[in-house]
């Protein structure tokens, strides 16, 4: 489905991808890691078409993406700071994100599910930080769009919500879904991904299973496995 | 006022004279005894009148040497058919001309024609008359205790090389012109070499060049005048003793329009005008004790504009309103006071209360005094820029002149 | 491009910036047309408000909406929008709803005093037209310095620089240079200069329309042949339009070539 090949790409004199070849060619959900800086925000954003690589290609479905935007219109993406116009409305956001995609959505499911009934009439400036990252999520899950791609998405979630995250994330993969994941919460990525892809220094570090990880360090639980490779480079 | 009484006492006499004479009455018309105004002239002798009937007259050279008087009766037309010839050509004492209307009189590059040409002429009157499409209306030459009243000029000047002027006085004395409207002519009035003569009453307005033109013309007066939307409202050159108050300079507004051009002129009192929207309101070219009081400069360009070295000038009790710069000046202004006028973009306080302001008014600005060096930078006109260096210099002058302040500013217009 | 265009719009229409601006123009209408009734005063007055005022607001509010508005920009790049479109949008929407500030604030106090039937209209729309005019071109330039600096700081200063740099510097460099060879004729090399800035251009628009353009003198009428004619004024009105199109055209293709 997405297939990245030879990705580079540096921010003036600093190199932040280095020749990235990774494909996620079934359904599933992913989680790329990577200490701070690593890359897995500059590699989520060049899918985007946010950032344009210098070098290399990234193709969906066999086309090549770079310099396009329609194929934007399957994929969802929950971007990792929240910050909305502050004069919108919920509703009107809801509405405008509608809109601007013009596709159809299912934001009443989403509105129950994390209880965001009584924040529609409000304006994004008024909402707490959590609140707003429900939008977020909400903004991203309402569309049937067949790439999801999160970056960061439990920041500021209560447990109840980040409950129902999950359970979403679950219901989409069994739908057939491709779904990228950048998370710092290891605890996540051990219940729900299906491969981890461990970016260090630009580069793809591990590429696998969860549970390859952790044997691969012979650690027990995948935050010491991550800890182990750090050590390992850095130390 | 001399002259004024000169003339009333000489008419009565004429007129008098006249009765006791048996003084003849000729008519002239198309079925009258004379059918042109030249044969009943002819016939005529000093004293008589010649009464000319309603009609088209297309004379001209009517040449007049003998005291008559010859008016017109419902408005006759005198019509030059473009001659280059003048209609009335006189040489006389004593002599009424009134109630005509001059048309068509010839355009001429080389010779001077006008409705009426008076030469030498003593104690006459010409009044009533209209002039239409004529070069000149009229050329006076060495005369003297003549009245010019009430006549209607208009004319279509189009350039000043091909127009002649509405009165045209040349080495005169004694001349009133009152209460005469001039329009499109190349000068509303001109004078050169006149003496004594007092202008007032007329209406000066859209003439080319200038609504009057005083040249080495001394001892004169014009007051109540309105000089509108000419060229230059009223040009005053190398002339001395001139009396000019209570007339009205406006909308004379152009590339290189003035209200009032004073061209070294001395010891003239300027009083009681009014100046309002003329590109500069007074412009002065080397001129020397002149007195300006009680002027009323309202909305000018320029409300004075120095040009040449002026001395001993003295300005007070004049109304700055609103113009665009109160005073520009090039070289040199010695000796010449400001004081108790009235700025409207005085800032100042009257803490006394006595209506004085007590800190001076400096009314040349530092972009006024920037044009005048570099004219091009008037282009910069209301420019962020420019407000900032008048500010300031307002408030720490530098290059303004510290002799130029008004030391006594009023903190309210005088009013007219 | 129209819903981007719609939704910075009335995003926009809803800050309490925008409700200033537009109250700042009404009540200064209602004002100048207290103290005086003369609206050619009244327009005078106004021009040099507008020729300082539209630039420094359309940068000030360029540079900021470009700021706040960065995640949601990312947002939007997200989506299924080209990033033309997004950027056009928003700098349309913001040029839209600072104009209509300025048409709006303006036009009722002057309708309210019925300018609209009085024959100095064509000089106030005149002046209304090129106050918008510099609102286009300077949130383009604002949006440009933007879409250069990713540092807010850096960015907003060197917006607040161009708008110094156009509005005063400028006329003080012209000013100096000509003092400077006051022997040599000027007139072209004003006119030249004259061109070259906006603000300058509009100014001199507005002044060659008023009556006191008598007082430019000389050089004035040097302008006044140039911009007489309908070929100065097509000429004026390109050159004007080049600095909106110029920087638009900038602002497409850094945009195309910008990581985010």
């Amino acid at each position: 489905m997405v297939e990245i090949r030879q990705l580079y790409k540096s921010f003036g004199k600093v190199s932040v991808l280095e020749g990235i070849d990774l494909s996620f060619d079934q359904s599933g959900i992913f989680a790329v890691l990577g200490p701070n800086g690593s890359g897995k925000t500059t590699l989520i954003k060049c899918i985007l078409g946010m950032v344009i690589p210098q070098k290399g290609d990234i193709s969906i479905n066999g086309d090549s993406i770079l310099r396009k935007w329609n194929y934007r219109n399957h994929i969802s993406y929950l971007p990792q700071i929240a910050n909305f116009p502050q004069n919108i409305k919920v509703i009107e956001l809801i509405y405008m994100i509608k809109n601007l995609r013009s596709q159809s959505a299912q934001e009443l499911d989403l509105v129950e599910k994390f209880g965001l009934q009584p924040f529609l009439d409000k304006k994004l400036g008024n909402l707490s930080g959590g609140t707003r990252q429900k939008v977020n999520i909400l903004l991203t899950f309402m569309f049937d769009a067949p790439l999801i791609i999160l970056d960061e998405p439990t920041t500021g979630l209560d447990p109840v919500a980040l409950i129902y995250l999950k359970e979403l994330l679950r219901k989409e993969k069994d739908r057939g879904k491709t779904i990228l994941i950048t998370t710092h919460i290891m605890n996540l990525v051990d219940e729900i991904a299906d491969r981890v892809v461990f970016l260090l220094d630009g580069k793809i570090y591990f590429n696998g299973t969860a549970d390859e990880m952790k044997s691969q360090t012979g650690q027990r639980n995948l935050e010491h496995a991550i800890a182990t490779i750090l050590k390992k480079e850095y130390y | 006022m001399t002259v004024s009484l000169h003339m009333k006492v000489f008419l009565f006499c004429f007129l008098t004279l006249s009765v006791v004479s048996h003084a003849e009455t000729f008519d002239v018309c198309a079925s009258c005894d004379y059918i042109t105004i030249k044969s009943a002239i002819e016939k005529a002798k000093d004293g008589d009148t010649i009464t000319v009937r309603k009609g088209i007259y297309k004379e001209t050279e009517i040449f007049v040497n003998r005291s008559l008087v010859i008016i017109g009766k419902d408005l006759p037309i005198l019509h030059g058919e473009n001659k280059q010839e003048s209609i009335f050509a006189v040489e006389a004492d004593n002599f009424i001309i009134s109630g005509f209307k001059f048309v068509n009189v010839g355009m001429s590059y080389v010779k001077e024609i006008a409705g009426v040409f008076l030469s030498h002429c003593n104690n006459f009157s010409v009044k009533d008359n209209y002039f239409e499409d004529v070069f000149y209306a009229f050329i006076i030459h060495r005369s003297s205790y003549g009245i010019i009243e009430n006549n209607h000029i208009q004319g279509q000047a189009r350039d000043e090389s091909s127009s002649g002027n509405g009165i045209h006085v040349w080495k005169c004395e004694n001349i009133r012109i009152e209460r005469n409207k001039i329009y499109g002519m190349r000068d509303g009035i001109y004078l050169e070499f006149v003496k004594k003569s007092v202008i007032s009453d007329n209406h000066s307005i859209d003439n080319i060049r200038y609504g009057l033109h005083f040249m080495f013309s001394d001892h004169n007066e014009y007051h109540h005048n309105e000089f509108r939307t000419n060229g230059a409202g009223v040009a005053v050159m190398y002339s001395k003793f001139i009396d000019m108050h209570h007339n009205t300079f406006h909308f004379n507004w152009g590339m290189a329009s003035y209200g009032l051009l004073l061209k070294e002129i001395n010891d003239a009192t300027i009083e009681n005008n009014y100046f309002e929207q003329n590109t500069t309101g007074i412009n002065i070219d080397g001129c020397n004790r002149i007195r300006y009081r009680s002027n009323h400069f309202v909305r000018n360009g320029w409300a004075l504009k120095f040009t040449g070295g002026c001395y001993a000038n003295v300005f007070e009790y004049n109304n700055f309103n609103f113009n665009a710069f109160d005073l520009a000046y090039n070289g040199r202004l010695n000796d010449n006071r400001f004081d108790g006028n009235y700025w409207s973009e005085y800032v100042g306080y009257d803490l006394d209360r006595n209506g004085i302001g007590d800190v001076p008014y400096r009314p040349v600005k530092l972009f006024s005094f920037i044009v005048n060096r570099t004219p091009e930078t008037i282009i910069l006109m209301r420019s962020l820029f420019i407000d900032i260096i008048n500010f300031s210099e307002k408030v720490s002058p530098i290059f303004t002149p510290d002799a130029l302040v008004d030391n006594h500013p009023i903190m309210k217009p005088i009013v007219w | 491009m129209i819903k981007i265009l719609k939704y910075s719009f009335y995003d926009l229409m809803r800050s309490r910036w925008s409700y200033i601006y537009f109250l700042f123009y009404l009540i200064l209408g209602f004002v100048l047309f207290f103290l005086n009734s003369d609206v050619n005063k009244a327009i005078i007055t106004l021009l040099n408000i507008i020729i300082v005022l539209t630039p420094l607001i359309g940068t000030v509010f360029g540079i900021m909406y470009y700021y706040t508005s960065r995640e949601f920009t990312e947002l939007l790049l997200s989506q299924p929008l080209k990033r033309s479109t997004i950027f056009v949008g928003q700098y349309l929407g913001i040029v839209i709803s600072l104009s209509l500030s300025l048409v709006v604030g303006l036009g009722i106090p002057f309708i309210a005093y019925g300018v609209t039937r009085s024959a100095a209209v064509w000089n106030f729309s005149s002046l209304l037209f090129i106050g918008a005019f510099l609102t286009f071109i300077f949130v383009a330039l604002a949006y440009n310095i933007a879409l250069t600096f990713n540092d807010k700081i850096k960015g907003f200063g060197f917006a607040i620089l161009l708008w110094l740099v156009m509005a005063v510097i400028y006329d003080g460099l012209i000013m100096i240079v000509m003092m400077q060879y006051s022997d040599y004729p000027l007139d072209n090399f004003a006119l030249a200069a004259v061109i070259f800035n906006p603000i300058d251009l509009s100014r001199i628009l507005i002044l060659l329309k008023l009556d006191i353009s008598a007082l430019l003198g000389y050089t004035g009428a040097v302008f006044q042949r140039f911009f007489g004619t309908s070929m100065g004024m097509i000429i004026a009105v390109s050159i004007l339009s080049v600095w909106v199109i110029l920087p638009l055209l900038r602002i497409i293709s850094v945009a195309r070539k910008k990581d985010f």
